[in-house]
């Protein structure tokens, strides 16, 4: 940072333990009005706990928050408004029962008329100024995931948010939100608002922001000016080490089939055909990429599959068996699934339960973890103790709760378990979403080591640059369809980005 | 007035009576509730209601006094209920349970108390207030424009109510306090004020309806009178879907069917009482059972809310 400017917000010796642990420890930090400053770390590095101690939502041990040079004191959520402090949460703030427009007056002073109509119409006017269109009077829960953050985003301005603090907003956007995302954000430092944004994807912290603020360990690390930095500069500040940013891997030889699906139809929650009509095969050793933008059948894809979802027609065979009606319980007890479920939150731990608990989900019936009805409470313990020191899950004992985790040791726990007893088939959803580069790489290194052994993976991502890197052939999914299945080698991201946005000229190439 | 209209009118006016309690329980139950914190405790703060007013009135003679009386009791019974789950944290249907039970305790003795068992003469009521003109219409003047002040109370609260929740500041921030906490507190609500100021107005209203039973319907005090109607105004609540036109009018249903089922008593049908006081229960049974699925409570019902905790 230059001398003489003097920083709009600036944060000095901020810690924050919670009970022994320290995710904050003396935290200083600077960030220029109409600056777009940017925040990187590992998972648990303590990056969201930073940023719920600027909006109120924790508070900190130590340290002093300076707004202007004025020093201020965030004592909840209701005061940060107020100091025009606005964020916009990893995982969103908003009510989904509640419409748009309320969900972006909520809050806001006490008054015995909502007025709802003048203020849809007030919310459009903004919208419009900054491009982030919506309808003020749908239910939030009906709304795509990117609709969501703009309902977010016009929540802060809508308070009158002079810093604006993004927790890795991209992670659910597709390529072109993004694009159209980013727009907005340098839209508003224009307007002289100050933003502070998250990510673990190393491009956009590069192209987007002005500084880049390293956090390692619940401390800074580094403080560098984006445009004189390299991906591998942040990622060896980052982890502390080299990461690969390129994988290496044998080619695939075996011809043993494991996975034939025909024909296969499956319905979305609302009874609409959300997959249709999808063939193909699946060898051993073989990575299967489908790529897609989000939303078109990859969950109901991926549910038929592991057997969560019934399949309206259509064939499974895995290693020659017909499995389509079988029901959950038959496949645990013969069949070797792995699945990583695209919400590993919602859908792939639970939450309130142990590490050892999360770890047995699915054996919790069977020998060595239950004799007779009764949980063996040694063996338990023992497989969780084996599994965090071979998966390198992050944590003090198998009896912490899941929650405590930061993302990348959660993944960390639904991959020990789901890749436990050798599966020979592996449907990984979104593997890395959220991740730090040095998690990403431990996952992915993970699946190719799978690979090696000889299990097939379906492997469904919306980021291509990941497809791309892991897969031996690419499925495009579009609109529950299979519109072209590609072999890796020579597809090309151009090629892919026309048949995701369901342009026929893609299909054309080999 | 020809046999059978007099039957109806008076078949109505039951029916009423008997929804008047129901209802303004349910609505204690619905501020508590879509609040997030599970109210179990209805049937002991309207069992609190009708003996404090009993008592009151027994001392003071005046009514007016002991429908005060069993609002601030009623309140404070919902302080109680608020303390133990938003701040204790304590599991919500223990604490509801406990109320309930320490409710008909204390109660019951207290009662014997007061009243000495051998007073059976009746307490001191409220009068009905015809409204002119109004009143003077055949079947519904006399069922909703002859009656007493709390009847027409809770007439003005529905809407009220409905308003409230749906058309106020006040009624969206608990509406989203209910639904989903953290979010509410982000943009700057106390979750705890919503939740200690809906339980204890959950309190109030119940006891009102305790009041209500004492002062308007029975007039007078006995044992355990409340007799099961704060689980059915919580069936009603459920049956309503947490709407509050909806659940009052649930009340109506079970109310109906309470006077109903004592009207076929007093035929001397050859019918077991006992089935026929079954009766409202095994229609809010069914009631619940048809609804099974398509009523979906307020997300955060029941979950304690934890300041700088990372487990939602
Ligand atoms: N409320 C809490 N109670 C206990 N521990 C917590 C709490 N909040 C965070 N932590 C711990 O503090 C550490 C930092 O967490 P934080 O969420 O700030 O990480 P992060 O940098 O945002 O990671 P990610 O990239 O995964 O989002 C983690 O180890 C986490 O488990
Ligand atoms: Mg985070």
């Amino acid at each position: 940072m230059r001398d003489g400017e003097t920083a709009y917000l600036r944060l000095e010796g901020i810690t924050k333990r919670f009970g022994n642990f320290v995710a904050n420890d003396s935290i200083n930090l600077k960030v220029n009005a109409g600056s777009i400053h940017g925040l990187l770390g590992e998972n648990g590095a303590g990056k969201t706990t930073l940023m719920n101690i600027l909006c109120g939502l924790y508070q900190p041990e130590a340290g002093q928050i300076y707004l202007h040079d004025r020093a201020v004191q965030i004592t909840s959520p209701k005061v940060a408004i107020a100091q025009g402090i606005g964020m916009i949460h990893q995982h969103f703030m908003l009510v989904p029962q509640l419409t748009v427009i309320e969900n972006i007056i909520l809050g806001s002073p006490l008054t015995l008329r909502l007025n709802l109509k003048q203020k849809s119409r007030e919310i459009l006017v903004m919208s419009e100024r900054y491009g982030l269109s919506i309808d003020p009077l749908a239910k939030v829960g009906d709304l795509p995931v990117g609709t969501q953050q703009r309902v977010e985003i016009l929540k802060a301005l809508y308070r009158q948010a002079k810093v604006l603090i993004l927790d890795e907003p991209t992670a659910v956007l597709t390529p072109p939100e993004v694009q159209g995302f980013f727009k907005v954000l340098r839209q508003l430092a224009a307007a002289n608002h100050t933003i502070l944004f998250i990510s673990h994807k190393l491009d956009e912290i590069l192209s987007l922001c002005d500084h880049i603020t390293v956090l390692r360990r619940g401390r800074v690390v580094g403080t560098t000016i984006a445009h004189n930095s390299t991906r591998q500069d942040l990622a060896r500040l980052m982890v502390g080490r080299d990461v690969l940013f390129h994988l290496e891997k044998a080619a695939q030889s075996s011809d043993h089939i494991v996975l034939e699906v025909q024909n296969l139809q499956v319905r979305d929650d609302r009874h609409l055909n959300a997959v249709q009509n999808v063939s193909f095969t699946l060898k051993a050793g073989e990575i299967l990429g489908v790529a897609g933008v989000d939303g078109n059948g990859q969950r109901e894809l991926a549910d038929a599959i592991a057997g969560l979802r019934p399949a309206t027609a259509g064939e499974l065979i895995l290693n020659g068996q017909l499995i389509t009606r079988w029901t959950m319980q038959q496949r645990i007890k013969r069949l070797k699934i792995g699945y990583i479920p695209e919400d590993r939150q919602k859908m792939g731990l639970i939450l309130r339960f142990s590490i050892a608990r999360n770890l047995i989900l699915k054996g919790f019936q069977q020998l060595p973890f239950c004799r007779n009805g009764w949980l063996q409470r040694g063996a338990i313990a023992h497989h969780a103790t084996q599994a965090i020191q071979s998966f390198d899950i992050r944590a003090t004992s198998g009896k912490l709760r899941v929650s405590q985790l930061s993302g990348g040791n959660q993944q960390k726990v639904v991959l020990a378990r789901e890749l436990s007893g050798d599966p020979s088939l592996i449907v990984a959803m979104q593997p890395t979403r959220g991740l730090d580069v040095g998690a990403t790489e431990y996952v992915q290194q993970a699946l190719l080591t799978e690979r090696q052994r000889g299990a097939a993976i379906l492997y469904i991502s919306t980021e291509l640059e990941e497809i791309m890197m892991m897969s031996d052939r690419i499925a495009v999914l579009y609109e529950g369809r299979f519109v072209a299945i590609l072999d890796a080698a020579t597809a090309t991201v151009e090629q892919l980005g026309l048949l995701m946005a369901g342009s026929p000229a893609g299909r054309l190439s080999p | 007035m020809s046999d059978s209209a007099a039957f109806l009118s008076d078949y109505l006016a039951a029916s009423l009576r008997l929804s008047v309690p129901l209802a303004f329980a349910a609505l204690g139950g619905l501020f508590s509730e879509r609040s997030g914190v599970l109210n179990i405790g209805l049937e002991g703060m309207l069992l609190t209601g009708a003996f404090v007013s009993a008592a009151t009135v027994f001392y003071t003679g005046s009514v007016w006094v002991a429908i005060l009386a069993a609002l601030i009791v009623g309140g404070l019974v919902g302080l109680l209920h608020a303390y133990l789950c938003v701040t204790l944290r304590v599991d919500q249907l223990v604490s509801g349970l406990a109320i309930n039970l320490s409710a008909a305790g204390l109660t019951a003795f207290l009662s014997r108390l007061v009243f000495n068992s051998k007073t059976s003469q009746p307490l001191q009521g409220l009068d009905a207030i015809a409204i002119p003109g109004l009143s003077q219409i055949p079947i519904v003047g006399s069922l909703f424009f002859n009656q007493d002040p709390l009847v027409y109370l809770l007439l003005l609260l529905v809407p009220l109510i409905t308003y409230l929740l749906f058309k106020t500041s006040l009624g969206l921030t608990l509406r989203a306090v209910g639904e989903y906490p953290r979010a509410a507190e982000t943009a700057g609500v106390s979750v705890l004020f919503v939740r200690y100021l809906s339980v204890m107005l959950s309190g109030c209203l119940a006891s009102l309806g305790g009041a209500y039973l004492v002062l308007v319907h029975v007039k007078f005090f006995m044992e355990d009178i409340s007799a099961g109607k704060g689980f059915i105004a919580l069936a009603a609540l459920i049956f309503g879907r947490w709407h509050p036109i909806s659940t009052v009018l649930a009340c109506v249903l079970f109310g109906a069917t309470e006077a109903l089922q004592l009207r076929i008593q007093a035929f001397g049908l050859n019918i077991p009482y006992q089935f026929l006081v079954m009766l409202p229960y095994v229609i809010a049974l069914f009631a619940l059972i048809g609804l099974a699925g398509k009523s979906t409570p307020p997300a955060a019902l029941g979950i304690p809310y934890v300041k700088e905790s990372l487990d939602d």
